[in-house]
């Protein structure tokens, strides 16, 4: 480890290992600091990505997958179920820790040094210009300077907070989670399930991803204002005792999902948020690797191009934040409207929008449909869903 | 006050996520509250597996809507 870098990244999940290795491979020198004592653990996630999206950001590997997802199932309050025209929900369930640890390896053959049980407790700065970062290392406290620092950290993401950005996240774009891994189950490997209700997950979802026949990840994410009156912990317990009486759990999974539009502000003088710590997951899906992923890509390259400029100002480092714009962050915005309209329908609602769904023949039942059935009291947001599923 | 049922957080930093005041604290297996909390229960109220609560000058956990505290 040296003392100084051209860019410093925090955190070692998917937006900081692909940040990292797309600033390292346009020539500059890059570390990573990772406070786990391993990349990829613990795993906080569902696991499930599309295909298409995941083939734009890295050309998958198979021992990442641990099953190959058809399609979508989506049920209804009451229990209908609504299997999404095919070609648009076709995933991979990933196995994370394998996936994450993967990412950073091919980030160090582009040069990335990589430092894990590192945890980053403040920044350097002098005149609010992001100058470095400090570590707490084995015991022992080292500053590290850098021309960019890029804050990969997560939901708990702190370094945009020291530097001055008001990245805390309002309680109703936040989702409460939990996730039980469950074996000795019957579910069909080919779909995932997506429940909605308010008895089942109000303000978000339960998920069923089957990673095998016998075995999945069985979650759910609830709002924040919902969570003020019971935790995510009870709807899924009241959940698999009723649905898998007799399941194992193997892993819990506790999390949030910042389901809010991109923030404001990503970049400041000599920084620059990526990933979870930008809120740059879809706000509709909860979706965060691949967005994480892509995000950090554009960043790395900017990053490293403007350490070559020898201008790691805001105005410069906005290039970063206007392209992720463009390629995501506006349909984020798209999402998000949608997101709020669909969580404010009732059960009556939802279980209409299910039954005049399910009269269109099964090809026709795209999400861009569903949602304009749901929303059909909502004429406004109806350009939005267009835009956003085009 | 803010309370922490140290045995039930898996340290997954939504709280901190939520804090509206960066109060919170959280370096692997270790959580902290520091002194600047203004006490407006948002931790609280997100936390999934319902590791914190308000706490009463006594010591005594403060009745709130998440109910099966202890
Ligand atoms: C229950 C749950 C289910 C989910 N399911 C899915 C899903 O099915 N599909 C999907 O696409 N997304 C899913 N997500 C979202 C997805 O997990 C995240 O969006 C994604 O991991 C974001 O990547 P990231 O690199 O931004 O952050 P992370 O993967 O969270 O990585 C951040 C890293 O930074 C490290 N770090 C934090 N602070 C510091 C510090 N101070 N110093 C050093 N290191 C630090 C952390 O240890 C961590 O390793 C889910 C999330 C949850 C909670
Ligand atoms: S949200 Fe709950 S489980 Fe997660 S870190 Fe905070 S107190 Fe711990
Ligand atoms: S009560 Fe409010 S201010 Fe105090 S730690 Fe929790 S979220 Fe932060």
């Amino acid at each position: 480890m040296r003392s100084q870098y051209d860019c410093v990244v925090v955190g070692g999940g998917p937006g900081g290992a692909w940040a990292a290795k797309h600033a390292a491979a346009q020539g500059a020198s890059v570390l990573l600091l990772e406070k786990d004592r391993e990349v990829g653990i613990p795993v906080r996630c569902a696991e499930a990505v599309g295909i298409a999206g995941l083939k734009a950001v890295v050309e998958p590997q198979s021992r990442w997958i641990s099953n190959v997802i058809e399609g979508a199932v989506l049920v209804s309050p009451e229990g209908k179920e609504v299997l999404l025209a095919s070609d648009t929900a076709q995933g991979y369930m990933l196995d994370r820790k394998i996936f994450d640890y993967d990412l950073v390896r091919i980030a160090t053959e582009s040069g990335v040094e990589v430092l894990t049980k590192a945890y980053v407790y403040g920044l350097i700065k002098q005149n609010n210009i992001v100058m470095g970062v400090r570590v707490q290392h084995m015991g022992a406290r080292h500053d590290i300077l850098a021309k960019i620092v890029i804050g990969a950290d997560g939901v708990e993401s702190r370094v945009g907070r020291w530097a001055g950005l008001k990245t805390n996240i309002k309680l109703n774009d936040m989702e409460s989670c939990l996730q039980m891994t469950l074996s000795n189950i019957n579910v069909d490997p080919r779909y995932i399930y997506l429940y909605f209700g308010q008895e089942v997950a109000p303000g978000g979802y339960l998920w069923v991803f089957p990673k095998g026949e016998n075995q999945a990840n069985v979650g759910l994410g609830i709002a924040g204002t919902f969570a003020r009156y019971k935790s995510a912990q009870k709807y899924l317990k009241e959940f698999v005792d009723r649905q898998f009486p007799h399941a194992a759990v193997l892993y819990t999974v506790v999390g949030g999902v910042p389901c809010a539009p991109t923030l404001k502000k990503i970049v400041s003088d000599g920084l620059m948020l990526v990933g979870d710590a930008a809120h740059q997951v879809n706000p509709m899906s909860g979706g965060g690797i691949v967005t994480a992923m892509l995000a950090g890509k554009i960043a790395g390259k900017v990053a490293a191009e403007a350490v070559q400029a020898g201008d790691v100002g805001t105005d410069r480092l906005m290039r970063y934040a206007e392209s992720w714009h463009r390629a995501e962050g506006k349909n984020h915005e798209r999402f998000h409207k949608i997101k709020q309209a669909v969580y404010k329908l009732s059960d009556a609602d939802l279980n209409k929008t299910a039954e005049s769904v399910l009269r269109l023949a099964p090809e026709k039942r795209t999400l861009s449909n569903i949602f304009r059935a749901a929303l059909i009291k909502h004429p406004a947001l109806i350009f939005d869903v267009v835009k956003a599923f085009v | 006050m803010i309370g922490i049922i140290n045995d039930r957080c898996d340290f997954c930093g939504t709280c901190v996520a939520v804090c509206p005041v960066d109060a919170i604290e959280l370096f692997e297996a270790r959580i902290k509250i520091l002194d600047h909390c203004t006490d407006c229960m948002l931790c609280v109220w997100i936390c999934p597996v319902e590791t914190l609560a308000a706490i009463e000058q006594n010591g005594t956990i403060k009745n709130n809507e998440v109910a099966s505290l202890g």
